[in-house]
């Protein structure tokens, strides 16, 4: 009698429902991140990463709870090779303890999921809504932005991008020369035409970002910790969006001085604050270099509003107004650690400027960046000032 | 996998049938089935092929598929309880290591077949998950993927709170009586001439007794349920129900079939290569793990034991329990047919045994792990209660009109072990999803009783 076994194989080629499965698993890791964004924009390892590599970002909550026993407190057994004596370590920090039945990542202790995330896949998320507000058509326009258009036609393709118009054409074309007669039928390969994607290339206006940053000595490691941040995702930003946007680099203390990238994103100086120097160096700029006819113009400060007098202030507030006359937008972020603290002398001589493109965020916690960079770069001007 | 070696295989599963009959064991039919790893991996991942759609089977399937892309592990077998078993072999295996997992497939399906355990379950399950699954998707339709999902996570997060034990219970819980309204302004003018019942029949309690199965409690009496809520709730329950025996005899039907699987190999021919081969396996199989137990090691090794034991007793064993020589193979299969794992361990775990294989309890201490015991009784008993319950904290439910507000008030039974108080947190909004009602959790904490309770905006913490 033959045995009750039975063995076959099949085509599993096209079955999927892993796959969908975990692509589902993939997409709640991505919400997990959309809603960490303001923790994870300023995550330390991203700052100071190169740009290039992949970063870990620990998301809470994609570990489905369970009642279950805390490992850390309490007793487990595991095996030797024998002779194993009471105060000999057998490994470090939490092992991962078996689970029930399922293996799937259960360390115990550890009540976050790390997600591996490319530095430009998260600038996409980040980016997502965010553009160069008011941006204006100018004299000369010099700043590209690249669209992919579906036209032109080859004479191979993916059918999902089949010309049917343009086939039937040919084909009727084709007949007419064969069978002098302009009848449809009988399509054959070289009656296909499909659609293909073009790159296309728009020429859009001019722009320049003048970043400005404090690097006083009463900017404290958290000043400049988030003032970097902000720019740092400002320069992709702008990078990655508008492949011509020129970015002017000043920093200050007393004094103004125009710098490098480099040197700018280097932590700082030390000093007493002198804010209208750097407005001063601004226009001075401005005038020189980036005639407001063809260029739109928009300034960024950071500060701690720690300024030098009131003299000092009421001259900002001057050379404020007389900056918007030739910006777009003139965005001011005041970083002031702690909620309890209240606002600066300079903040309260820039309440005065009632223009809507004059934009004031002030940034008490790290998770303050990403709404700073939503005020400034928001599709259209906020309707009234200042964000947080 | 080319078609040489796969009739060679055919030839193999046959003869190794043969020989598994002759040595005593009593299989379902089985049928095998050759499929790449990613469908070994997405099975196992699952539990059982065709189940229903949710994201933490595709964490599993792709934590699965990255231990294997990356070459950590691999899954041999994976064979499933039915009649007849399903079970699958890898088409990337050499046919040696096809030829090792038949013998091993064929000795836990003899396990399914005969332990007492598995005697209730249910061996259409492959059929019962395809129609739950199907059933599950058309709510989805229904009611859109994100709320059948969001629902699913509730109910997950509670899927261990079961009661394997259901069907030996007595009745099923009463709903709660409705209770007498509260006193009305004028009811003591229209009860002046009968005197007022003095006292109403005392509270009775709901449930009578605690309830240990937290899925059919709350399927059966939350009251703010959908009907495809409810069958949800019940697929899962019935789907765990299914698994329990499994986990509650791991090391045994480990054991059980890596003896076997040993003792089928050595009587094939096998050519010099195939031997090595099959002893590197086997040994692989078989290695020790530091932080808790290889179920196929221990088990293999009690039944061995047990088997030296019962084949030559000791002289007290002879004189004062009276035991035969020669009765090892038979001990083996009555060990098979009654016993799971906790039984197992408290049984026949001997002295020499936790000496011979090196138990240890460790400890965390810092950021190392520290052994803090070797006393062989320690061990087991820690073993017996690391696995009382299949691992989980057994948790009833008190009272399911709580504060006569129809609020429900868990209890873990702590038995030494603290939970995890963040997780029961967390977990405890999911049973109040579920609930529609505040929730409540007796547990201890530094060894004083605590409650902790959410109310379907914030999570609380009081001591009792």
């Amino acid at each position: 009698m033959r045995a009750p076994v039975t063995l076959e194989r099949h085509d599993w080629s096209l079955h999927r429902k892993g796959a969908i499965d975990q692509a589902r698993h993939a997409e709640k890791i991505k919400e997990a991140i959309r809603e960490n964004l303001p923790q994870i924009v300023s995550e330390e390892a991203i700052i100071t990463s190169d740009g290039q590599r992949i970063v870990k970002v620990p998301i809470r909550s994609l570990e489905l709870p369970r009642f279950r026993y805390d490992f850390g407190r309490n007793r487990h057994v595991g095996q030797g090779e024998g002779e194993t004596q009471p105060g000999d370590t057998v490994g470090q920090g939490s092992p991962a303890g078996p689970g029930p039945g399922k293996q799937a990542g259960d360390q115990p202790g550890i009540d976050y999921y790390e997600a591996e995330i490319t530095i430009d896949e998260l600038a996409n998320l980040l980016f997502e809504d965010l553009q160069l507000p008011n941006l204006q058509q100018k004299v000369t326009e010099n700043l590209e932005t690249e669209t992919l258009k579906l036209k032109e036609l080859a004479r191979k393709g993916a059918f999902s991008n089949l010309d049917k118009r343009r086939t039937v054409l040919e084909n009727i074309k084709r007949n007419a020369l064969k069978h002098k007669r302009p009848v449809y039928g009988g399509i054959s390969d070289e009656d296909l035409r499909f659609k293909i994607w073009v790159p296309e290339t728009r020429r859009e206006s001019n722009a320049v970002v003048i970043a400005m940053r404090d690097v006083s000595g009463s900017m404290g490691e958290f000043e400049k910790y988030i003032s970097r941040t902000f720019y740092f995702w400002m320069v992709r930003f702008l990078r990655t969006k508008y492949t011509n946007v020129q970015i002017v680099f000043i920093t200050h203390h007393t004094e103004a001085k125009e710098v490098d990238e480099e040197t700018f994103f280097k932590l700082g100086e030390s000093g007493g604050t002198k804010v209208s120097s750097a407005y001063q160096l601004a226009l001075e700029i401005i005038q020189r270099r980036y005639d407001p006819n063809a260029w739109n113009i928009y300034p960024f400060h950071f500060s701690d509003g720690d300024n030098w007098g009131d003299a000092d202030n009421r001259r900002c507030v001057e050379l404020v107004q007389r900056l918007l006359e030739v910006s777009n937008v003139f965005g001011y972020g005041e970083i002031r650690e702690g909620p309890a603290r209240s606002t600066s002398t300079l903040m309260s001589a820039f309440q005065q400027i009632k223009d809507p493109r004059f934009i004031t965020v002030v940034i008490n916690d790290k998770r303050d960046v990403l709404p700073a960079l939503k005020a400034f770069f928001s599709p259209r001007v906020p309707e009234a000032s200042g964000a947080a | 996998m080319d078609d040489r070696t796969f009739a060679e295989l055919e030839r193999a599963i046959d003869q190794i049938w043969a020989i598994a009959q002759r040595l005593g064991l009593d299989p379902f039919p089985v049928h095998f089935e050759v499929v790449p790893a990613e469908v070994m991996y997405e099975i196992g991942a699952y539990g059982l092929p065709g189940r229903f759609s949710h994201w933490t089977h595709g964490r599993a399937y792709h934590h699965q598929k990255t231990l294997y892309d990356y070459g950590l592990t691999k899954i041999y077998e994976l064979v499933i309880n039915s009649n007849p078993a399903y079970a699958f072999l890898l088409d990337s295996n050499s046919l040696l290591q096809n030829k090792l997992v038949v013998a091993h497939v064929l000795a836990h399906v003899d396990f399914f077949k005969h332990n007492a355990y598995f005697e209730h379950t249910n061996r259409q399950m492959i059929d019962t998950v395809a129609v739950n699954a199907e059933r599950i998707r058309r709510y989805e339709f229904q009611h859109g993927r994100l709320e059948v999902e969001r629902f699913l996570d509730a109910v997950l997060s509670i899927q261990e709170h079961v009661d394997p034990h259901v069907r030996f219970r007595r009745q099923p819980t009463p709903p709660p009586k409705p209770r007498s309204a509260p006193p009305a302004p004028y009811d003591d003018l229209l009860s002046l001439t009968d005197p007022p019942a003095t006292s109403e029949p005392g509270p009775t309690k709901f449930p009578p007794e605690p309830e240990k199965d937290l899925l059919l409690f709350i399927a059966e009496h939350a009251r703010h349920l959908a009907d495809w809520q409810r069958d949800v709730i019940l697929i899962v329950r019935q789907e765990m129900l299914y698994f329990i025996p499994q986990l509650q005899t791991k090391i045994l039907n480990e054991g059980w079939a890596s003896y076997w699987h040993a003792r089928i190999l050595r009587e094939l021919p096998l050519s010099d290569d195939e031997a090595v081969e099959f002893a590197r396996m086997h040994a692989a199989i078989l290695a020790p793990t530091k932080h808790h137990l290889n179920p196929y090691y221990v088990g293999l090794k009690i039944l061995e034991d047990i088997e030296r034991r019962w084949d030559h007793p000791s002289e007290e064993e002879r004189l004062v329990l009276g035991r035969q020589p020669g009765q090892g193979r038979a001990k083996l299969f009555e060990v098979r047919t009654l016993e799971n794992d906790v039984s197992l361990i408290r049984n026949y775990l001997t002295r020499d045994l936790v000496e011979e294989m090196g138990l240890y309890i460790y400890k965390v201490e810092g950021d190392q792990l520290k052994v803090v015991e070797t006393d062989w009784e320690k061990v087991r008993d820690l073993i017996v209660r690391s696995m009382t319950n299949f691992g989980n904290p057994y948790i009833v439910v008190e009272d399911g009109d709580y504060r006569r507000n129809g609020e429900l008030y868990l209890k873990h039974i702590y038995e030494g072990q603290e939970l995890d108080i963040a997780y029961a947190e967390r977990t405890l909004q999911y049973v109040y999803q579920l609930w529609g009602r505040p929730v409540h959790l007796e547990t201890v904490l530094n060894e004083k009783p605590v409650l902790l309770s959410y109310d379907g905006e914030k999570n609380t913490r009081k001591n009792l």
